[in-house]
């Protein structure tokens, strides 16, 4: 059994390090609690963001929930949440009381600057691994909805809405259920190949 | 009575903020500079720029610092904190517990494989939304962002990327 300890401590690391909102927690995600300690599988994880997304609260919160809550119940979920939540709290305590200092000091500002990309890096690279295996029409969509959010400021609920609709309407044809089965079948073998690496 | 106040806010705020992130930045406007006039928008932008610059959820980091200055103390910022806890602790718990259960139920799995493009799409435009001139000043953010993003994609350990890269800006921005 995964003890709380590990729990909390994997998610206090997780809390320190993820730099630029929810989505950089991935990468941690899938280093710390798939590929190192396997605590849960690919598509587990992938399925949980489809969920987190469409929860109201931060991404990295919910998945945070979700990790605790799947590997040891309702105490797992508390001590990954207390967990993914200390290392901002306490930082931003700080800074609240000595924000000037810490904005204008050249030495942070130059760190952030080379930070950036690489969160930006870290966000887009997943993505990679994620699209492996997927139909063309299916990255078409991602793309699209993609573009709408990010140009025209669609609220990504109404996304994720309408994935959830049209995917349960095709799981009632009796064919068309083999649609979905088939990629993630087809997806697996990649995956196995990723965790042995 | 403030705490109260700061405490329903936030409880609305987690309730509400679909998306997470950058989505849920309008909705802290609302609440904190229209609602409440806790924050002059000036300051809210602040406080993103702090959110970007250090690590946790910008919902967690917005709660803590409005907290900090209404009340002038720790707890206001604890009370804030947990408010916005709240609604993903126990929305998410019930979710997991469903999610769990219904894993293999075709149509649950074809819900799922439905929100996957969209899924993607969503991690997609907030990557883009990064792509601003703040991130990428000259090009040596790009060499960055490109080495660690093949690396990244070859498994390298995301802190060991993020420490990396704040050495390099130390060395080349200094």
């Amino acid at each position: 059994m995964v003890s709380l300890g590990h729990i909390f401590w994997s998610f206090l690391k997780i809390g320190a390090f993820t730099f630029g909102g929810g989505y950089a927690m991935i990468p941690l995600i899938e280093a710390e609690m798939i590929s190192r300690r396997g605590w849960l599988s690919r598509e587990e994880f992938y399925g949980q963001l489809a969920i987190a997304q469409s929860i109201p609260g931060p991404i990295a919160l919910n998945t945070a929930v979700f990790v605790g809550y799947k590997t040891r119940g309702v105490k797992g979920a508390f001590a990954a949440l207390v967990g993914v939540v200390i290392p901002s709290f306490v930082i931003i305590l700080l800074i609240a009381s000595f924000f000037a200092e810490f904005k204008d000091n050249s030495v942070v500002a130059a760190a952030f600057k080379g930070m950036r990309p690489a969160v930006v890096a870290l966000i887009a690279a997943p993505l990679i691994n994620m699209a492996k295996g997927m139909s063309w029409w299916k990255i078409a969509l991602a793309l699209a909805a993609a573009t709408a959010i990010w140009l025209a400021g669609v609220s990504p609920v109404w996304f994720i809405a309408v994935g959830a609709v049209v995917g349960l309407a095709w799981s009632f044809r009796s064919e068309g259920a083999t649609v979905g089965g088939a990629e993630e079948s087809s997806r697996k073998p990649d995956d196995g190949k990723e965790v042995e690496r | 009575m403030i705490y109260l106040q700061l405490f329903l806010s936030y409880l609305k705020i987690g309730f509400f903020g679909f998306g997470g992130g950058y989505a849920m930045i309008s909705l802290i406007y609302n609440e904190v500079v229209v609602q409440n006039g806790w924050l002059t928008a000036a300051e809210l932008a602040d406080v993103a720029a702090i959110s970007q610059m250090t690590p946790g959820p910008i919902a967690i980091n917005c709660a803590t610092y409005v907290g900090f200055e209404v009340t002038g103390n720790v707890w206001g910022s604890l009370l804030a904190t947990i408010a916005v806890c709240l609604p993903s602790l126990s929305l998410m718990m019930l979710a997991t517990h469903f999610y769990l259960r219904l894993r293999g139920n075709k149509h649950f799995e074809g819900t799922i494989a439905g929100m996957m493009p969209m899924m993607i799409g969503l991690i997609l435009s907030s990557a883009l939304m990064l792509f601003g001139v703040e991130t990428f000043i000259d090009w040596k953010s790009w060499v960055i962002f490109l080495g660690c993003f093949v690396a990244s994609v070859r498994k390298v350990n995301p802190i060991v990327l993020i420490l990396l890269s704040a050495v390099v800006g130390i060395i080349i921005y200094i």
